[in-house]
Formats: C-alpha cells, structure tokens, sequence
C-alpha cells in the first residue's frame, strides 16, 4: 500500500533522512521506533506532503506522492495525526471535526462519520461546543483521532499518540489505535513508547540518526537484544 | 445647552457613520493578518484604486456610484486574488522584509498609475444626492453616508457569517490558527490565502466607493488609509475582526470630535493621538489578550 524508497530529507542544509526504506501493506499495523531526535516526525512530514524529500520516492498504491502538496496527499486517503495533536484551539470541537471532513469525497458521508467518532468517542460528544483549546491531554489526542478519522483515510498515520499522557490514557490510546485497524484502516504508528508499540504492531522498523537500522515482527523486535539494550533498558 | 447636546451627538453621529466604513478597511487588513501573517501596505491604495473605478465608470457612462458597487467589487476580488498568487504570496514564506517591501511597492506603482491616469487634482463625483440630509430629532444625517454605514453593516454581517457558518469560513480560520494542521485536513492554504487577499482587497475597493459621495479623492488618498486601516487593526488587536469594528467606530468618533470641538483642520491628526493614547494604556489593543 505504502512504499519508501531511499528518502533522503533535508532541514535547510541539515540532512535528516539518509536512504530510509520501508514498506506498509494494506492491513497492517506498522509502527516507526526510535529515540528522539531519530528522524522519525520526519518521516511521517515527507510522507504526509509537509515536506519534500530530495531524493528517492514514497509509492502510495504504487502512484508517486512525495511532489504532492499536503492537502493532495490527504486527498488520497493518507491522513496524519501530527505531534502535539496541532488542532484548532480557537474552534469548537465539533468545528474541528468538520474542518477534518473538508474534503469533498469526505463531507458526502459527513454526517455518519461524525456520528461514528461520537460514538467512538462520548466526551467529544458531551464537549461538542467547547473550545478546543480547553480540552484535557487525553481529550485533545482523541479529538485529534476523531478529526483524522473524519477524512475517512485508507491509512493513517500517527505521530506519538501517548505523549503526555498519563499511562491510563496511553493504554486506551493503544487499545483506540488496534481498534482501528481492526475497522480497516491500515495503520502506520511512530512512538518512543517502544514497548507498547513493539507489543501492538505487526511489524517494525527501528530508525538510528535519520537511517532504518533494523526491521522484523513486532514480537522479534521486542525479543531482539539489542533494542532491549538501547530502548528498553534490560 | 439643548444646542450644545445637539451638537454633541450630531459629532457622535457623524464619526459614528464615518467609523464604520474605517471598520471596514480595517477588517480586510486584519483578516488578510491574522491568516497570512503579512501587513498588506498596499491596502489604502487598493481602496484608491476603487475610488477610481468608481469615479471613472460614473464619467464614462454615468453609473451612479451606489449601482457601481458589484463591479468593483468582483473587479477588486480579482485583482487581489492575482496580486496575491502572483507578487505576495510567493513572499509571504520567506523573509519579513520580502513582502514589506513587496506590498509598498505594489502600492507606489498604484498610487503612480491613478496620478498617471487621472493627473494629481482633487477630484469628486456630484449626484443629486450628494449633499442630501435628513433629521432625526434635531440630528442631521447624510443620506449618502447613512446608506455607505447601512450597506457597511450589511457586508460586516454577512462576512462575520461567512466566516463562522460556511465551509469557506471554517478553512480561513482554520488556516489562519494552524497553516499546517489545515493541510492535512485536506485544506489548499494557498487557495485560502488567495481568497483572503481576495476578500481584503474587495473591502478595500467597497469602503472606496462608499466613501467617494463625501470625499474629494487624490492619487496619494491611499497611504492615508493604510494608515487608517493600520491603526483600527492595531486598536481592535491583530488578526481580531469584531476588535476591528471597535477600533473603525473609536478612530470615526475621535476624528468627528477632535474636529468639532478643536479644530476640523487636524482631523486625522485626532485620530493617530487616540490612538497613541489607547496603545500607552493598553498595548495590546482595546480587545487584545496581552501576552503575559
């Protein structure tokens, strides 16, 4: 469904990305690990269209998508969940579940998929009116899922769902993320939570200063000594 | 004293129905702020432009100004939309001093061309009702600029709907609090941000015809109302539309009194010292959350 070839990204003349590869099929709950600073929010920007990579491609249903602009991206049915959620506090919670089905493809079936992420989500449906930018930690990331999954993506994309959150949240973060894939939608999920991410994830691939180091079955990685070492701290 | 009451609201009236149209310069270039971070300097002189269209269309063919209105509208949505994605937006990315300098120069080649066109004496239109008032209990109100603050009212409401009911509406503030939150909602921000240059620029050029009937007009009207709109933005707070109705209305009122009860000399005069006194009390405008 979503191929990388040899990305290599660049901030100014700072080369963040070096030859980065990998793949996602259709279906799949495919999650990015590493430390901070490892490349992995840039991933997810060139494949989101917020930043062109200079050279290599990224293949979304075998078409060319790395010259697209964002919102073309977006289009196509690939939706981010950026980091720090990014929504619009000066809106309504509602509002900004709207604005997630501005596309035209997307404001057909509006009204179902809001009733799908009320249902999904109760506390959005009691803050509705609420200015976004009032909500708690937990209640912004899952206004950020609702808002993505209004765009009504073939793949989603998160960026560090569990960040800030308390570890009552993450767990109900990681349960939202299974459930999910487990609707259809094929999930690509970057985290520093390794652990719970190794536990969840079909597959994964380590990122180490800007390259993929490493790849296998969730479970492999979360057996393989050297992620225990560097990531885990056993 | 009942004359000196008269007085007094009559100036009130008058800054008041002068006031709101400022709000209306002041909004486009709050608006075209708060979404692409960029202060259009060029926006008096697109308001001159309007003038001109206006006074020029009434010559040619005798068009009241008032009918005038959807033309140069669409023809100052036009323009802005071309300026916008042809000279400011490719700007609006890099360096403050790119489009500063960009949006000045728009606006001297503007000025230029009006003195190019129409030579540099003040000039107006006259029309049967150009000096018409009625009164109102004593007041005296002019029928031209009575009908300019209705119509000023109209379009105010209308883009304050705009903006919070309609799709359009929501992708604008959307743009305008998250640029690249809105992308990946789906939203094409160049689009937005032409539309809003677009919008910007059609309230410039309405707030010109509504002003003509009781202006005379010169090449150079317009750096006096970039000033103008740049002091209602600042006044009402940057990027804040509603703050920029309280801004127009404040500037209008201070002018009409200032040129009362002192002197109608320095009439614009007033208005930059009320504003001097508001920043020193309160500087992040009259309705700005300071940033503590």
């Amino acid at each position: 469904m979503l191929e990388v070839r040899e990305i290599d990204a660049f901030y100014g003349p700072v080369q963040v990305l070096w030859e980065v590869s990998f793949r996602v099929e259709a279906g799949e709950l495919v999650t990015l690990v590493g430390a901070n600073g490892a490349g992995k929010t840039t991933t997810l920007r060139v494949l989101s269209g917020l930043l062109h990579p200079r050279r290599g491609q990224v293949l979304f249903e075998g078409k060319p998508i790395h010259h697209l602009p964002a919102h073309r991206v977006t289009d196509l049915g690939l939706a981010l969940i950026p980091e720090g959620r990014q929504l619009f506090p000066d809106m309504t919670v509602e509002e900004n579940l709207l604005t997630g089905s501005y596309l035209p493809r997307a404001r057909r079936s509006r009204a179902e998929s809001l009733a799908r992420v009320y249902q999904a989500f109760p506390r959005l449906k009691e803050r509705r009116h609420q200015l976004a930018g009032s909500l708690s930690g937990g209640e912004q990331q899952m206004l950020a899922i609702g808002r993505a999954l209004m765009s009504q993506p073939r793949l989603l994309m998160l960026d560090e769902p569990s960040l800030g959150l308390a570890p009552l949240l993450v767990k109900e973060v990681f349960r939202i993320v299974e459930e999910i894939r487990a609707q259809g939608v094929t999930v690509l999920l970057v985290e520093q939570n390794v652990t719970q991410a190794l536990a969840v994830a079909d597959r994964a691939y380590v990122l180490e200063n800007g390259r993929i180091t490493l790849e296998g079955s969730g479970p492999e990685l979360l057996g393989d000594e050297r992620v225990r070492a560097a990531y885990l701290g056993i | 004293m009942v004359e000196g009451v008269i007085s007094l609201v009559q100036s009130l009236v008058n800054g008041l129905l002068t006031g709101g149209i400022y709000a209306m310069v002041g909004i486009g270039l709050s608006l075209v702020f708060g979404v692409m971070r960029v202060i259009n300097f060029a926006h008096g002189e697109f308001l001159a432009l309007g003038m001109y269209l206006t006074l020029w269309l009434f010559r040619a063919t005798g068009l009241d100004p008032f009918l005038a209105i959807p033309i140069v509208v669409l023809a100052g949505g036009a323009l802005g939309w071309v300026t916008n994605r042809v000279l400011v937006g490719p700007m609006a990315s890099g360096p403050e001093k790119g489009y500063i300098l960009m949006t000045v120069g728009i606006g001297l080649v503007i000025s230029n061309g009006l003195l190019l066109g129409f030579g540099a004496h003040p000039q107006s239109i006259y029309t049967s009702y150009s000096t018409a008032t009625f009164q109102l209990a004593g007041v005296s109100f002019s029928l031209p600029l009575t009908l300019s603050f209705a119509i000023t009212v109209v379009v105010i409401a209308a883009l304050y709907g705009m903006l919070n009911r309609t799709e359009l509406g929501r992708a604008i503030r959307a743009t305008a609090q998250n640029p690249a939150a809105a992308e990946l909602q789906g939203i094409d921000t160049q689009r937005v941000r032409n539309a809003v240059f677009a919008i910007g620029v059609a309230l410039a050029s309405l707030a010109g015809v509504l002003l003509l009937p009781v202006l005379y007009v010169i090449p150079t009207v317009g750096s006096v109302f970039t000033r103008k709109a740049f002091v209602v933005t600042v006044l009402g707070g940057m990027g804040n539309v509603l703050g920029a109705i309280g801004g127009g209305l404040l500037l209008g009122v201070a002018e009409s009194l200032g040129a009362t009860y002192l002197s109608s000399g320095y009439r614009d005069a007033f208005g930059l010292i009320a504003f001097l006194l508001v920043l020193l009390l309160r500087p992040a405008g009259l309705f700005g959350r300071s940033q503590a």
